[in-house]
């Protein structure tokens, strides 16, 4: 462009390479991504609000069902997630610190905080994966009634929950699974749940400990458990046995729960994954020393941004799908 | 790229030497922030959980502002939004607030006015 004839240096503000919002145009681009990918994340959170506002006394109460931590029995209600904010929080730490160090140009600092930062992102997506593995796998299991609301089980001594297991009775049926090579045209039926539809009625029929919990949350904000009496009434609406959690149906009540679980945190989940990818192939970057050559380490503040976004995004879906 | 960091957080309250230092202040203010999110989270004082605002629960209300709080100590630390000119941070700030603020009042009326519409209508959705 050096050919093209300019009357001097006094045109500057028409001449190319102004800066007018003191950011480089990759940065500036960064920013505009961030932006749209923001108001990606909110228009799920938001559609989240919509179909909890309009289930508002039947929501399932995620206290209840996010209550496991790994290699540990019993119920830590949110001790986990708080533990895989905390990681991404440092995460995002180690990273401003690698930004920081870029700015120094300390090529042997960026790359220790670019690794932690990596590590940090590892550990959040496998922890990620395991709390969907637990979720999909599910707990105590439930019934479904003909209307497709959830029915839990509590014991009426204690009002712990309880599992299918802990009552349902072994009856002498025959169930087979409905293979693919006898459907008239090649349908698959679903995998079949431990436990009969008749021998988890059985088992609460004949065992006077066990109370049913419906979704209805009531004025103190915990579930409606049934009397005994409206607990035998209300088998009769019993149609299935569910068992942990698919994109269809699930255990822990509302089936828009666990679609909004698996879209929201698998989106995030996602965007971590790339994100520990981008910062692997940066930090490769780092060590091979192209930004020393460059003379600035303005991409590993790019990918800061990305990763920063990443953790901000977190912040919101740990409050409105774990706290509120 | 010798960006002048400004050290302050809090309007002016608490100033740093360094921007290390700007860093791992912000990172201990975050996690006291989430510690409190967690503890309310776990113990919900019958309090807050009883007392409504704007037909929502205390406890949600301190919920949200925590988290507005963190969002902008994330952004405004983090991701140095600070250091920023301010034409830059309000492009950035301002419009998903605004598109994010008018999505959230149209589509939680909606979700309330349909609520109503299970609850006192004639069809029956919960059996």
């Amino acid at each position: 462009m050096d050919s093209t004839v300019t009357t001097g240096t006094e045109e500057n503000v028409w001449g190319g390479g102004n800066q007018p919002l003191g950011a480089s145009y990759g940065k500036l681009m960064m920013w505009f991504f961030i932006v749209s990918d923001a108001l990606t994340f909110s228009g799920f959170l938001a559609a989240y609000g919509f179909s909890r506002f309009k289930f508002i006394e039947t929501w399932p109460i995620a206290d209840e069902v996010f209550t496991h931590v790994p290699f540990f029995h019993g119920n830590y209600p949110m001790y986990y997630v708080a533990f895989m904010t905390f990681v991404l929080i440092m995460s995002s730490v180690t990273m401003v610190l690698a930004v920081d160090a870029g700015h120094k140009l300390q090529k042997t600092k960026v790359i220790w905080f670019m690794f932690l930062t990596i590590i940090g992102g590892a550990i959040f997506v496998g922890s990620q994966a395991w709390e969907w593995a637990t979720f999909i796998k599910g707990d105590f299991g439930a019934l479904e009634t003909k209307g497709g609301r959830v029915l839990q089980f509590v014991s009426a001594d204690s009002g712990d929950r309880l599992a299918l297991r802990d009552f349902a009775a072994t009856l002498e049926e025959e169930r087979v699974d409905h293979e693919r090579k006898n459907g008239i045209w090649y349908y698959k039926g679903d995998a079949l749940p431990s436990y009969s539809l008749n021998e988890v009625v059985e088992g609460v029929k004949s065992n006077p400990n066990v109370l049913i919990r419906t979704e209805t949350i009531n004025e103190d904000g915990h579930k409606t458990v049934l009397t005994r009496d409206e607990t035998l009434k209300k088998l009769n609406d019993a149609t299935l046995v569910v068992e942990g959690a698919n994109l269809v149906r699930n255990e822990y009540g509302s089936r828009l729960f666990a679609d909004f679980f698996f879209f929201i945190t698998g989106f995030h989940g996602f965007h971590v994954f790339s994100g520990v990818v981008i910062n692997c192939i940066i930090f490769f970057n780092v060590i091979l020393g192209t930004y020393e050559r460059r003379g600035h380490y303005e991409m590993v503040e790019k990918v800061g941004l990305y990763w920063h976004f990443v953790d901000l995004v977190w912040v919101f879906v740990f409050t409105f799908f774990y706290l509120v | 790229m010798a960006h002048e960091h400004k050290l302050e957080i809090f309007r002016g309250l608490l100033k740093f030497k360094s921007n290390t230092q700007k860093i791992w202040g912000v990172l201990i203010f975050l996690t006291l922030v989430t510690i409190v999110e967690v503890a309310l989270g776990i113990l919900k004082p019958a309090a807050l959980t009883h007392s409504y605002f704007l037909g929502m629960k205390v406890l949600n209300w301190i919920f949200i502002i925590l988290t507005l709080v963190k969002a902008y100590y994330i952004a405004w630390d983090f991701m140095h939004l600070r250091d920023e000119k301010s034409s830059l941070r309000r492009a950035i700030v301002w419009t998903p607030i605004f598109l994010v603020a008018y999505l959230i009042f149209i589509l939680l009326f909606e979700a309330d006015y349909i609520y109503h519409v299970y609850s006192d209508g004639f069809v029956k959705w919960n059996f």
